[in-house]
């Protein structure tokens, strides 16, 4: 009876001893040397792993600027501080990049009392989806669907919907990694500068007149912007105002005022 | 028992979470999208396979001569846990690919109740080491079966209007509970039927 006990206390200490000093060993003998630069860029990054500089995450982006000289411009979040760190550890230039940096905003602002819809949506509750279907129930086939498929995509939750049906990108928490962007069907979500002043509320190509026909707050390409107020970079480009945003702007507040729409709107 | 009855038994009959129901924890866990699931159920499957023949030989060549088959059940974990651990460094060291892929799954599975009652089973039946091979593989891959199914199911879950109370794992596990009542359509008949 004893001796059965010992034999058992034996085996599980024998065969757990045994496979501890193995695992020890093979620990030692199968240790891989892992590149300390590759670590060092990992901390560097913001570990977000958005995705924005294409690979698969920021270790894989790490991994890559390490071991296959990847552009170390990439990562949109980081911005230009993490650009700096980078260049430090692997002795290279910051070449400065796209330093400016860049937030999402829904280039629309119609909503359910603005806007006409063609017919009654019941299907799944995503862009894309419903854009799948005469490209969305929306009488406007450029403006903002609603539906929320940037909301599930965004890594940070930056952006949310309002009780007036809008969706609104909060440009403090928003790193711009684009992933909105790309998911969006209607290409309404587009990238602006952090300090913009001023966006156009609006994404519709459609003459003045189908503009008006579906929605109340659309720019109906009159160009009151671009011909009254020259120094404030506002251009129209196929019945759509465009703000170039490089330039020192002048009276582009008044050009807001001056809107018949009022589609040109603070970036707030 | 035949090898195509073992693998008809493991990965339809006996399916290990349709039927058994072992290995709840992963098969939750990591079917919330196609890819990974994969993954998983080929981390599982591997796993399974070297475990059984492992376990085979410590039963057969430490237990029983030495008469304590009463302590397979924490031998057996002892042994898997730490093959698990092994292989893990040995796919790091010679496949840094096989390891990305599967890798970030076999410290989840290094305790899995799927992989200890694929080795207990093994010895219920009194397999030979050929057999608790076959077993070992045909159960992982019922297990893949499971995992690729219900993460398929999950992936368009996703885009359904599930009610709020339901949403996430409760659904899960409704559906899981589904689909172990189609499983169970695959009898001890279909074998007598299809090898007589």
């Amino acid at each position: 009876m004893i001796l059965n006990i010992i034999y058992a206390f034996l085996t599980v200490s024998v065969l757990g001893t045994l496979f501890g000093f193995g695992l020890a060993f093979a620990s030692k003998k199968l240790a891989i040397k892992k590149d300390e630069r590759v670590l060092a860029v990992e901390d560097a990054l913001p570990s977000a792993n958005c995705g924005a500089c294409g690979f698969a995450g920021c270790a894989a982006y790490a991994d890559a600027i390490v071991n296959a000289a990847a552009d170390i411009t990439l990562c949109a979040p980081g911005g230009a501080t993490t650009q700096v760190a980078i260049a430090e550890i692997m002795g290279l230039e910051a070449t400065g990049g796209d330093s400016v940096k860049m937030v999402a905003r829904v280039h629309c602002f119609g909503n359910d009392e603005t806007s006409k819809k063609d017919f009654s949506y019941d299907g799944i509750l995503d862009c894309n989806a419903a854009a799948i279907l005469f490209q969305g129930d929306k009488s406007c086939k450029y403006g903002c669907l609603a539906l929320g498929s940037c909301i599930t995509v965004c890594p940070v939750d930056a952006i949310t919907k309002g009780e007036d049906g809008r969706i609104n990108v909060d440009k403090e928490v928003c790193i711009g990694c684009e992933k909105c962007v790309t998911v969006c069907p209607t290409g309404v979500m587009k990238m602006i500068p952090y300090d913009a002043d001023y966006f156009i509320a609006c994404n519709s190509n459609d003459k003045g007149a189908a503009v008006k026909r579906a929605c109340t707050v659309g720019c109906i390409g009159c160009k009151i912007c671009e011909r009254k107020f020259p120094e404030a970079g506002y251009t129209v480009k196929n019945f759509l105002s465009e703000i170039d945003y490089t330039i020192e702007p002048e009276g582009r507040d008044k050009a807001a005022e001056a809107c018949p729409t009022s589609c040109i709107r603070i970036a707030d | 028992m035949s090898y195509i009855a073992i693998v008809i038994t493991f990965v339809f009959i006996n399916n290990f979470i349709l039927t058994q129901f072992l290995g709840l924890c992963p098969f939750i866990g990591v079917s919330k999208n196609t890819e990974s699931a994969i993954g998983m159920g080929f981390a599982v499957t591997f796993v399974m396979a070297i475990a059984s023949v492992v376990t085979w030989l410590v039963y057969y060549y430490v237990l029983i001569p030495l008469g304590l088959t009463y302590l397979q059940t924490i031998t057996f974990i002892l042994v898997i846990a730490s093959l698990v651990q092994l292989v893990e460094m040995i796919v790091q060291k010679i496949s840094p690919p096989l390891y990305k892929a599967l890798g970030i799954f076999l410290p989840l599975i290094t305790t899995n109740c799927a992989v200890l009652g694929i080795a207990l089973i093994n010895v219920t039946n009194s397999y030979g080491l050929l057999e608790s091979f076959v077993a070992g593989i045909s159960a992982g891959l019922g297990f893949l079966l499971a995992i690729v199914l219900m993460a398929n199911i999950r992936e368009r879950l996703d885009l359904e209007d599930v009610p709020k109370p339901l949403q996430g794992v409760p659904v899960a596990f409704i559906s899981g509970g589904l689909m172990a009542l189609a499983f169970m359509a695959f009898d001890k008949a279909l074998l007598t039927n299809l090898l007589g």
